[in-house]
């Protein structure tokens, strides 16, 4: 990068906080998902006042700027892939106010979302939104990627609890939308826009998220399916039954003989797929509906149904789901993890589809993940130095992308587009669709400052490259 | 935008082809998901990837890669871990962070011989080569510091700030070397001490260099407590430093070779367990089978020698309880020691000796999991770093009102002494290790 640039960085935040470095430079060309790019420099901003003056900067010599958390995305959402200026905002994490109140959280981009999640608790509130990656990810990442979890099914996913934010446009302007009022029709909603714009629309400097009160008690309840099919009627008649749980966690038998090789549990090798449910609010409504959920499982032909009786159990129960990520990872060291969403109705045809895909490309493909609201998470276990292998996986993810969309879902329920599901956009969206969306970005950011090379397609890409 | 066009490798010799070799399997196990980061204490403190574990094993990649120069670029970030294996617990896909460390200390330390060897580096290559391996040139050093404090002269020392115009951070060191007790009271190698009443087991101790020559307090207390719940205690007589320090140094061929005299040493006793009470040299006396994984002569003997090495604590609670005689005043705190609770998963036994304490009101230290920052000589290569983190956990052990600080691992027990004098508060706390507690507590002096 030129000496003069270099010079003005220097003058916008200090010396201390630019790093030209090669080795540290190398330290944010990843993130959680795929492919390297090394940044010419990285900063980390402390404030909306340099974060402007910085994209002003970059305007001005046309430098790509790249936003990023805490680098967890796993669609390669902060990756330079274009060099230029990477913002590290994950230092900036100055504020957490918890507005009883109101119950509002307003937040710095930097704070990590499990602090949200522990500081709303602590006075008796709830902030939903649960990624897997919550005690590591910041909430400025969260929201730009719209992430969720679990609790996606019955408490809706990051968008819905953001209200007001701070940000600074492609161009440099410090802009204010919404506010601290629930209810707010005052012109576009911009909010929602730049919740999920994965960085392309803006960098969040200040967010004000809505909290909820805490329920007061939760069920768990764990149920063994010999027919993969069966799991999917118990999922369909519990959600039709007027019960809505806080999670429905389901895995299949690739997945279930992953864990149980990996720390031996007593899982059943021969299940076809085993399904973790969640209740939570009033005690006394909780344990009729667990009860309920325990029956409908059986109804349809669970070979067993174990409620926990107590916190151990409870996390006895969640252990099994929360080893599927270290114990897949065991079967080689790449893995390509996917979020195809369907409509929950399609969840037997969509795992059927899976199954298939598997045996035709001949690949470790093992499936788990939030089957309650149609989100599953396809994993491929490869390796990336074996090329012909990734060729297949290529046409695996893709054929997944085709499937999803095919059954009326969508190619991402909660990772985001990023670089790796870029070539698919037009497939789902049409080329009307996604010219819209381009229309978009160009009047934001004419010059295509703000995480270029993202969400849209490579003209000529149709499929993802991993090799 | 001026792209460098200068090759970022300048080794590309047999250290790299080693590291590559060695770590390849492990830094492409990293699944990059940053589940590390909130367990690193150079992350946060430092507040950097290239501070964290993820990045740590990235830049090993990259240097294996031939993308940076092991040298130039990789030594400092490396240099600047702690080696607290924090990260170890924290990941879910089990990258051995800590055996990457090592091996990459080890290329980078060849790569530095081929340039420049920088006074720092001389003087921790004497220490390591020329002091930790011989018992009597520590003992010896033991000795000196007595005598320093026997005839004043440490007082002279502090009251004229001599050491501060030589070096800051050894001024500091100064003021917090433990009180050294009389050589005479150091118990002989080859002895071995009887049980009180029935015979439980019969335990050998490892005493350690640095415990040996100036906490042999400790040390006989460790063997006081042992006796007092029924173990034969037995010195091996030919044992040695344990090798982790210069593991830590990248001088793994030091370290077989102490290892392997350990091994012999203590098999040779015929004891149940080997017994030690410093965290640090227990993990290092935990992981001999691993060092010695590829020695098809030696990999079983390390393998039983790794099952039968145990921790003070974990002995004492198993075949407890302790004989306690006094009446404890005031609020005590543990701070783990790093090697102890991640390497050897031991956290529980110390924190239940100390709640058994009569009196004692124990409170747990927020964030006694993470490190301290004394990291082995940590703090006196990498001051500043060091007592930032020092600092903030000093905070924490402000909030809990403690008058007692215990640790497991004579480092980890220098660092609180450091922590609690950089307060200007040793008059209200005392940093003790967890054996001269539980001794006082039973009236044992």
């Amino acid at each position: 990068m030129e000496q003069e640039i270099i010079m003005k960085i220097e003058n916008i935040v200090s010396k201390e906080r630019v790093f030209l470095d090669l080795s540290e430079r190398y330290s944010y060309s990843y993130d959680a998902s795929f492919g390297q790019y090394l940044p010419d420099v990285v900063v980390q901003p402390n404030n909306a006042k340099e974060i402007s003056e910085l994209v002003k900067l970059a305007n001005e010599y046309r430098i790509p700027v790249y936003p990023r958390g805490a680098g967890t995305s796993l669609s390669g959402g902060p990756l330079p892939v274009k060099g230029g200026m990477v913002l590290d905002l994950s230092q900036m994490n100055h504020k957490l106010i918890i507005d009883k109140e109101n119950m509002l959280a307003i937040v710095s981009p930097g704070i990590i979302t499990g602090m949200i999640h522990k500081k709303a608790e602590e006075v008796g509130l709830f902030y939903p939104p649960d990624p897997s990656s919550s005690n590591v990810a910041t909430i400025g990442g969260n929201l730009l990627e719209n992430s969720s979890g679990p609790k996606g099914l019955k408490y809706g996913t990051t968008k819905e609890y953001v209200i007001g934010l701070e940000v600074v446009t492609p161009t440099g302007d410090i802009i204010r939308t919404g506010g601290k009022t629930v209810k707010n029709v005052t012109g576009y909603d911009l909010t929602r826009l730049i919740v999920g714009s994965e960085g392309t629309l803006g960098i969040v400097t200040e967010a004000i998220l809505r909290l909820i009160p805490k329920p007061i008690a939760r069920k768990t309840l764990l149920a063994h399916f010999d027919k993969l099919v069966d799991s999917g009627h118990a999922i369909t008649n519990i959600l039709s039954s007027g019960i809505l749980p806080s999670a429905i966690e389901l895995m299949d038998n690739a997945c279930i003989r992953a864990v149980e090789n990996f720390r031996p549990s007593g899982l059943p090798i021969h299940a076809e797929a085993l399904l973790i449910i969640e209740v939570d609010g009033h005690p006394s409504a909780i344990a009729e509906e667990i009860k309920k959920c325990e029956s409908l499982c059986k109804q349809v032909g669970a070979s067993l149904v174990t409620v926990a009786t107590n916190e151990e159990e409870r996390e006895k129960i969640w252990y099994a789901r929360k080893m599927v990520s270290p114990a897949i990872t065991q079967m080689g060291p790449t893995k390509i993890s996917e979020d195809a969403t369907v409509p929950r109705s399609q969840i037997p045809a969509m795992m059927e589809r899976l199954k298939q895909i598997r045996e035709k490309y001949e690949l470790n493909l093992v499936v788990f993940g939030h089957a309650g609201d149609g989100n599953l998470h396809p994993n491929i276990i490869t390796d990336k130095r074996n090329l012909e292998e990734m060729k297949r996986v290529e046409d695996a993810v893709s054929e997944i992308f085709t499937t999803a969309v095919e059954l009326g879902g969508t190619l991402s329920g909660e990772h985001g587009i990023g670089t790796l599901k870029s070539a698919y956009m037009e497939m789902e969206l049409g080329e009307a669709g996604v010219l819209m969306m381009k229309k978009i970005k160009e009047a934001w950011d004419p010059h295509d400052i703000l995480n270029p090379g993202k969400i849209f397609p490579i003209p000529g890409q149709t499929k993802v490259v991993l090799t | 935008m001026v792209k460098s066009a200068e090759p970022a490798c300048k080794h590309p010799n047999e250290s790299i082809q080693k590291l590559l070799n060695e770590t390849y399997e492990w830094t492409n196990q990293c699944v990059q998901c940053g589940y590390c980061l909130p367990a690193c204490p150079t992350y946060a403190s430092m507040g950097k990837e290239s501070a964290s574990p993820r990045g740590r094993i990235n830049l090993v990649k990259m240097a294996t890669e031939g993308k940076i120069d092991v040298v130039e670029h990789l030594a400092n970030p490396i240099d600047l871990c702690l080696g607290c294996r924090a990260c170890e617990v924290a990941c879910p896909v089990g990258v051995p962070y800590g055996h990457m460390l090592e091996v990459a200390k080890e290329a980078i330390a060849e790569a530095q011989t081929n340039e420049k060897s920088a006074d720092t580096n001389l003087l921790k290559k004497t220490a390591l080569n020329h002091l930790f391996p011989y018992p009597k040139r520590m003992r010896a050093i033991g000795n000196m510091v007595w005598m320093y404090q026997k005839t004043g002269l440490n007082k002279l020392v502090q009251k004229t700030k001599v050491m501060q115009k030589i070096s800051e951070p050894l001024a500091q060191m100064e003021k917090i070397l433990p009180a050294v007790e009389s050589p005479k009271r150091r118990a002989p190698r080859g002895s071995v001490f009887p049980p009180k009443g029935i015979k439980k087991a019969r335990v050998a101790l490892f005493v350690g260099c640095i415990m040996d020559a100036v906490m042999t307090k400790t040390n006989r207390l460790t063997i006081e407590l042992l006796t007092s719940v029924g173990c034969e205690v037995v010195i091996p007589e030919a044992q040695n430093c344990c090798g982790a320090l210069h593991a830590h140094q990248g001088e793994n061929d030091k370290a077989r070779e102490l290892a392997k005299a350990n091994i012999r040493a203590f098999q040779a006793s015929e004891a149940d367990y080997y017994v030690n009470n410093a965290g640090g040299c227990g993990a290092a006396l935990s992981e001999y089978n691993h060092l010695l994984k590829q020695d098809e002569e030696w990999n079983k003997r390390a393998q039983q020698f790794t099952e039968k090495s145990k921790d003070i604590s974990q002995l004492l609670y198993q075949y407890g309880p302790l004989p306690f005689q006094t009446k404890w005043n005031g609020v005590v705190v543990y701070q783990d020691s790093c090697h102890l609770r991640n390497v050897q998963k031991v956290s529980q036994e110390p924190r239940l000796l100390l709640q058994s304490i009569p009196g004692a009101t124990y409170v747990e230290l927020e964030g006694a999991d993470r490190c301290c920052a004394s990291g082995g000589i940590y703090n006196i290569l990498h001051f500043d770093e060091s007592m930032k983190i020092l600092d903030q956990k000093m905070e924490q052990v402000s909030k809990t009102k403690a008058t007692t600080v215990v640790t497991a691992n004579p480092g980890c027990h220098l660092q609180m002494s450091l922590g609690i004098e950089r307060q200007g508060r040793s008059e209200q706390i005392r940093s003790l290790h967890l054996v001269d507690v539980l001794a006082e507590a039973c009236g044992i002096k």
